[in-house]
């Protein structure tokens, strides 16, 4: 097939269903429907304690079709690894026939994945379950009432990096989870934004197809911690793309590709002023933003081989 | 001093920084994190730090580190948090470290119901860290005890070189009410007894006559050794019955033998002619008055009993506040548990336990149905 595809390629049915309490506007909402559209029928889902894992099994409902389980905040990679080997016991005993293909899909937003769940994440990576675990991201623990988390990028208000006087939001940069996976030598990782759903699709139908553990890491909009109106969120996670904030890309085996390419970038300003939680930063703090991105940007470009995120154009 | 209207998680908040505590190290869960939230906007312009760690266990070994480093440190969380810093608080225990954990108890098992209130924490702070230990925990039952009771979790910390348990709970947490807040002169400040030896004479677990080792911390001049094994006067790890003995029960002991300065309670409408008495304590204990006040309408001649401090319990003090009634009611907003530990203490009266969960508190109304029914 050589046409790329289209959102309107997506499967149609819906496996993520309505009447959950997720936020209007949620960039998580947007994932979760599309991600349970690229997953088959029978994938097993473990899930970390957060945003999510709250709003959609608001007993006695739920918004899971697919078998679904939660459990504590730190271990959806542990429990995953769980699942995954019992899966293997389960066809050596020939309790379930060896042909049966039963995915596993473990899930966390970044406070389970990047700061508490670290340990089990590592442990499962490491030891190579048959695993996909999908990280998404709001940059801060929004579920709690938007405290900081490993993820929240410089610059950025929360709760617990007030400004004021003594402090300017988030002091310290973002952590890098796709280098961490990657340091484990794991066949695939790969960066997906709900503004690009057809990408989405590709790359968790590809990580599904391989063998071994896999991370993909999405980027998600957050209505009342990031501080806009519910109807920008795609327009931000476009936005993250178009100034080099994030970037769509792949690692298969090594091998890196960026899959969004942006021949000529936005400043980084468009971004950060359709946000509340940056709107306190100074020029100069933006200015220091922007040459984040710019070694970012630079370090995506070596790594490509070839320039495919432009300088940018104002 | 000063009236302010706050809530019991704020209040927690200030009541340390009166305290003299510089250093908060937290982890978000609810609902405990606007504690955090208060003390990353006010605790910098004090010149203190509050940071933020990747999980509990991380938090409340932060707290250790900055304890020994000479800064009274805190850190709070509620039950599923609280399981992971259990460990620490063991460490914390056998090194003699003084830090105050705030638990503020929220509906369990696991995530339960997050956002709504219970007390069944009350044996996890005293059972859940292994080994041997006693751990002093002081629970809240207003906005203005959470201040007060902070800071007295405070000075029993750097008193008795002693883990702190402050057991709070969701109600009392995010509770509006008035409260008294005072200068750091207007209030019984205790700061850690400092060693008066010379540093080559320096023992770091050398107890004075009151059980308690003088503590030096890192970078003055002293040998400072932070054991968690079983160790010697000197910190020295020793694989003998003597050592451990004597170290076990000097750890127990110095907490019993400042009892007085640990344990505090508050009667009401107890006399010679009360016959029943409520034991309540916390948010509950709000509910109990009220019913108690409701039943003394109707002639029945009831008293209360509310221990601020949970653990450890004076026995002496149960044993007086029960000496002449016919039934004890323990209303508890769990499946009955401290009425285990009262239970212990009464010898001649009924107890009867009465565990009314309620996601909110248990209502007078609740309450006065039950304890009538018993009378």
């Amino acid at each position: 097939m050589s046409r790329p595809l289209t959102i309107r390629d997506l499967p149609r049915e819906e496996r993520f269903a309505p009447g959950h309490r997720m936020c209007q506007g949620c960039g998580a909402a947007i994932l979760m429907r599309h991600i349970t559209k690229a997953v088959p029928k029978d994938t097993i889902i473990t899930q970390a304690t957060g945003c999510v894992e709250v709003t959609t099994t608001l007993y006695p409902e739920t918004a899971w079709k697919h078998p679904w389980i939660h459990v504590a905040f730190e271990n959806a990679a542990a429990v995953a690894s769980g699942v995954e080997a019992a899966l293997k016991a389960l066809k050596r005993k020939g309790v379930i026939p060896e042909s049966k293909d039963v995915k596993v899909l473990s899930m966390g937003g970044d406070g389970g994945t990047f700061d508490i769940g670290i340990q089990a994440l590592s442990g499962m990576l490491e030891r190579g379950h048959d695993v996909l675990y999908i990280v998404y991201d709001n940059e801060a623990y929004m579920n709690t009432g938007i405290q900081r988390s490993g993820a929240t990028p410089f610059g950025a208000w929360t709760t617990t990096t007030p400004v004021g006087k003594v402090w300017r939001g988030e002091w310290r940069r973002k952590k890098d989870i796709i280098s961490i996976a990657l340091a484990h030598r794991v066949p695939y990782v790969a960066t997906v934004n709900p503004a690009f759903l057809p990408d989405l699709y590709e790359k968790i139908r590809k990580a599904l197809s391989i063998k071994g553990p896999k991370l993909i890491h999405a980027f998600s909009p957050c209505v009342p911690g990031w501080r806009y109106e519910p109807e920008l969120t795609i327009a931000i996670a476009k936005m993250a793309v178009f100034t080099g904030v994030w970037v769509n890309y792949e690692v298969e085996n090594g091998e890196f590709r960026v899959t969004t390419p942006v021949p000529k970038r936005k400043p980084v300003e468009e971004y950060l002023k359709l946000q509340g939680r940056f709107r306190h930063l100074t020029a100069q703090e933006i200015s220091e933003i922007q040459k984040y991105v710019d070694e970012q940007v630079e370090h995506i470009n070596k790594l490509a081989g070839k320039v495919v995120i432009g300088p940018v154009e104002r | 001093m000063k009236l302010e209207f706050m809530s019991g998680n704020m209040a927690i908040a200030e009541g340390a920084i009166t305290a003299g505590m510089r250093f908060f190290a937290g982890y978000p869960i609810t609902p405990a994190s606007d504690i955090m939230e208060y003390l990353a906007e006010v605790l910098p312009e004090k010149g203190g730090l509050v940071v933020q760690y990747e999980d509990e266990i991380a938090s409340i070994n932060a707290a250790l580190g900055a304890s020994w480093a000479g800064v009274k440190s805190m850190t709070a969380t509620s039950g599923p948090g609280f399981s992971l810093m259990v460990e620490a608080l063991s460490l914390a225990a056998i090194t003699e470290t003084p830090v105050v954990v705030a638990d503020i108890m929220r509906a369990g098992p696991s995530t339960g119901v997050p956002t709504k209130t219970s007390q069944s924490d009350v044996f996890q702070v005293r059972y859940a860290p292994h080994g041997e230990h006693l751990i002093p925990a002081l629970a809240p039952w207003s906005v203005q005890e959470a201040y007060d009771l902070t800071i007295k979790a405070f000075n029993i910390s750097e008193l008795v070189r002693t883990p702190v348990i402050l057991l709070s709970d969701a109600v009392v947490a995010h509770m509006w009410e008035s409260a008294i807040i005072k200068d750091v002169n207007e209030v019984e400040i205790v700061n850690r007894k400092k060693p008066s030896t010379p540093p080559n004479e320096y023992m770091p677990y050398k107890p004075d006559e009151d059980l308690i080792p003088p503590m030096a911390n890192f970078g003055e001049g002293y040998k400072v050794l932070v054991e968690s094994l079983a160790h010697d006067e000197r910190g020295y790890y020793r694989q003998s019955n003597d050592v451990y003995r004597k170290l076990i029960w000097r750890l127990i002991n110095k907490v019993k033998r400042h009892i007085d300065k640990i344990y505090d309670y508050e009667t009401y409408y107890l006399n010679n002619e009360t016959e029943y008495l409520i034991i309540s304590y916390g948010s509950t204990a709000r509910s109990a008055l009220a019913a108690v006040r409701d039943l003394r309408r109707k002639g029945v001649k009831v008293g209360m009993f509310r221990p601020k401090t949970l653990w450890p319990t004076k026995e002496e003090v149960i044993k007086e506040v029960t000496k002449d009634v016919k039934k004890v009611f323990v209303v508890e907003n769990n499946t009955g548990k401290m009425v285990a530990e009262f239970e212990r203490y009464i010898k001649k009266a009924e107890v009867v336990s009465i565990p009314i969960l309620s996601l909110d508190i248990p209502t007078p109304e609740e309450i006065l149905e039950v304890v009538s029914s018993w009378l």
